[in-house]
């Protein structure tokens, strides 16, 4: 899902590769790119469920402005995760209504 | 609360154009933008854009946004990033949030340049993951390496849905169709057939009508609309696709505008009402680029440009005389691309039939995104039957732009003084072959065709931006305007250099009677 060489842009400048975790699972990414980025780049859709319907929800926008893939990020929740650069460590969880899955 | 000559919030295209405007009159500015980094959507505009030079015709967008930041920051201008604009005072002061914290700034002067956002549509399955905006395509492909998708169905043929489609087969992905519910694609010709060619098909008056999928988008249904854009039973399809991209029109994000009281009309959107110099109702408080009206980069600029010597010349530092030259200049430069068929009076117009020159416009191009073989002759730039190499020049609509004519120094092609014209090729004129006109057509509209390359076959050269490039003596299949296979084809050469900024000149050969037929080539 990354590109690796791409004909007009050639190779894309990435910070170094770190762990992140997605609901306790580790998972790699480049410091630096959106929350999102890494999650797409790793096949992961979806990144959270609506409180009433529990439908599914993932990137829409990719430029902070629909919010629809907002997840909980280091037990913060409503975290835009296309506009949040993914730090080692990071803790991610998948957003059920406004809290972590019980 | 800090004070300014000049507030500027958006630093995409008009923001940062009016910010290096005012600096250079002496202004003390300052520009906010809600994000990590400047340039707004022009780091995602990986094409070469139109116009004339002046214009930066035939420059990709992410170099006018790399020469834009280069001129800001020469100029001094201040840019403050992840500064979200929350609120505008008709006293000309804002509030903006930044580190979490709320902080004032005043002004003399306001230029609101906060752009556009993409509609949507809804149909059954939109909110399934993989249904996602053109410009999130354009984001994670071309700003973060990420393919969006593996195999996208392209909802919308207007520029914006053209050239994301496009985005998308240079990442890799496939296109499986591209989709409007209007009768005709809205786009530029020359947009369609660079999609086209390649075998993606159009379906115009066609509509999503439901993502399939539980989790996420696992295919589409499309279905053919009425006259009223009501889907007709029994003409729904199936796509395989994982992606569904929507590119439905943009939104002016004027709601500063509307907040701070301006004057607000509701032209397919709403946007501030505005004098010849984007200044609101409100004297001071200016509005440029796509919030005052979606239009794009080029003219976004420029009216940034505008509004900013307006601003600087109420202040007094620009004269009358200085702000009416500067003024002068800019609107002729806007004119320019105010021009054509796709001129802004012109927009949503279905009656077009005929080109300025009084050609009849192709209608399979309109319906399916090519020029068919039987109507591609009666264009000016199109030339076949000359001895030796020589450029065919596909470009069948009146559109702002003209570099081809400055690309060819052995005098072969003319647009005239008027850049909306059709190019034509003068036949008394010796073509080198050089291609130069091939990679600096914006379009990607211009073939080198030669007729005698040997006994039995004709060479053709294509505008290759595709990776990897085929190496000499690969065969493989040529493909027409319309994408379906129409011969065997060898590769010749496949040459770059710099100038040509990354869009390769690709020869074939193939039999001669396919030298204005074969427009593309696969493996």
């Amino acid at each position: 899902m990354r590109i690796e060489n791409h004909p007009i842009l050639g190779t894309y400048q990435k910070g170094p590769l770190v762990t992140f975790t997605l609901d306790g699972k580790e998972m790699k990414g480049y410091e630096g790119e959106p929350i999102a980025a890494a999650l797409r780049a790793a096949g992961v859709m979806t990144h959270r469920h609506t409180s009433k319907l529990d439908m599914p929800r993932g990137i829409f926008c990719a430029i902070g402005r629909c919010t629809d893939c907002v997840m909980i990020v280091d037990g913060k929740p409503n975290i835009r995760t296309c506009v949040t650069p993914l730090q080692e460590g990071m803790k991610v969880q998948t957003q059920y209504g406004i809290k972590a899955k019980e | 609360m800090k004070r300014y000559d000049l507030i500027i919030i958006g630093a995409g295209p008009a923001g940062l154009s009016a910010a290096v405007e005012a600096a250079g009159a002496g202004m003390h500015v300052v520009v906010f933008d809600e994000n990590a980094r400047p340039g707004g959507q022009l780091f995602k505009q990986i094409h070469k854009f139109f116009g004339s030079k002046e214009h930066k015709a035939k420059i990709r967008g992410i170099r006018i946004g790399e020469e834009l930041l280069k001129e800001a920051e020469d100029a001094g201008v201040e840019v403050h990033l992840n500064a979200i604009v929350m609120g505008l005072f008709d006293c000309k002061e804002i509030t903006v949030m930044e580190n979490e914290a709320v902080h004032h700034y005043k002004a003399d002067s306001i230029i609101i340049a906060t752009g556009a956002r993409e509609n949507m549509v809804p149909f059954e399955g939109w909110t399934l993951p993989g249904v996602i905006g053109a410009g999130a395509a354009q984001t994670l492909m071309n700003l973060h390496g990420v393919q969006p998708g593996s195999r996208v169905l392209m909802v919308g043929s207007g520029n914006v849905g053209l050239v994301v489609s496009f985005q998308l087969l240079q990442a890799g992905v496939q296109v499986a169709a591209v989709i409007d519910a209007a009768p005709r694609v809205g786009g530029y010709g020359v947009h369609a057939s660079k999609v086209a060619r390649t075998g993606v098909p159009f379906y115009l008056s066609h509509t999503v009508v439901k993502a399939e999928g539980e989790n996420h988008v696992t295919g589409a249904v499309i279905a053919q609309v009425d006259e009223r854009f009501q889907p007709i039973p029994g003409t729904e399809m199936h796509l395989d696709v994982d992606t569904i991209c929507m590119a439905v029109g943009l939104s002016p994000m004027s709601q500063l505008l509307s907040m701070a009281g301006c004057e607000m009309v509701d032209k397919g959107g709403v946007v501030p009402v505005v004098n010849a110099y984007g200044e609101t109702s409100i004297r001071g408080i200016f509005a440029a680029g796509d919030v005052a009206g979606i239009e794009e980069a080029s003219s976004a600029m420029i009216t940034g440009r505008i509004t900013a010597a307006a601003a600087a010349a109420e202040l007094g530092y620009l004269s009358e005389e200085e702000f009416e030259k500067k003024a002068e200049n800019l609107k002729a430069s806007l004119k320019q691309l105010h021009e054509g068929m796709f001129s802004p009076e012109n927009r949503g117009r279905t009656d077009l039939t005929v080109t300025d020159e009084g050609i009849a416009l192709s209608s399979t191009l309109l319906k399916k995104g090519y020029v068919a073989d039987e109507e591609i002759s009666r264009f000016p730039g199109v030339v076949s039957g000359i001895k030796g190499i020589h450029p065919v020049i596909e470009c069948t609509q009146n559109i702002p732009c003209n570099p081809c004519q400055d690309a060819c120094r052995f005098g072969c092609i003319s647009v005239g003084e008027k850049i909306t014209k059709l190019p034509e090729v003068n036949q008394e004129a010796r073509c080198t072959g050089c291609g130069m006109c091939v990679a600096m057509c914006s379009g990607q509209a211009i073939f080198l065709v030669d007729e005698d390359y040997d006994e039995t076959g004709a060479s053709v050269t294509i505008p290759y931006e595709f990776l990897p490039y085929p190496e000499p003596g690969t065969k493989g299949t040529a493909l027409g305007r319309d994408g379906k296979a129409v011969c065997e084809a060898e590769v010749l050469s496949c040459r770059t250099a710099p100038v040509m900024d990354h869009t390769a000149l690709l020869t074939i050969r193939v039999p001669k009677s396919m030298a204005m037929k074969a427009r593309f080539f696969t493996v």
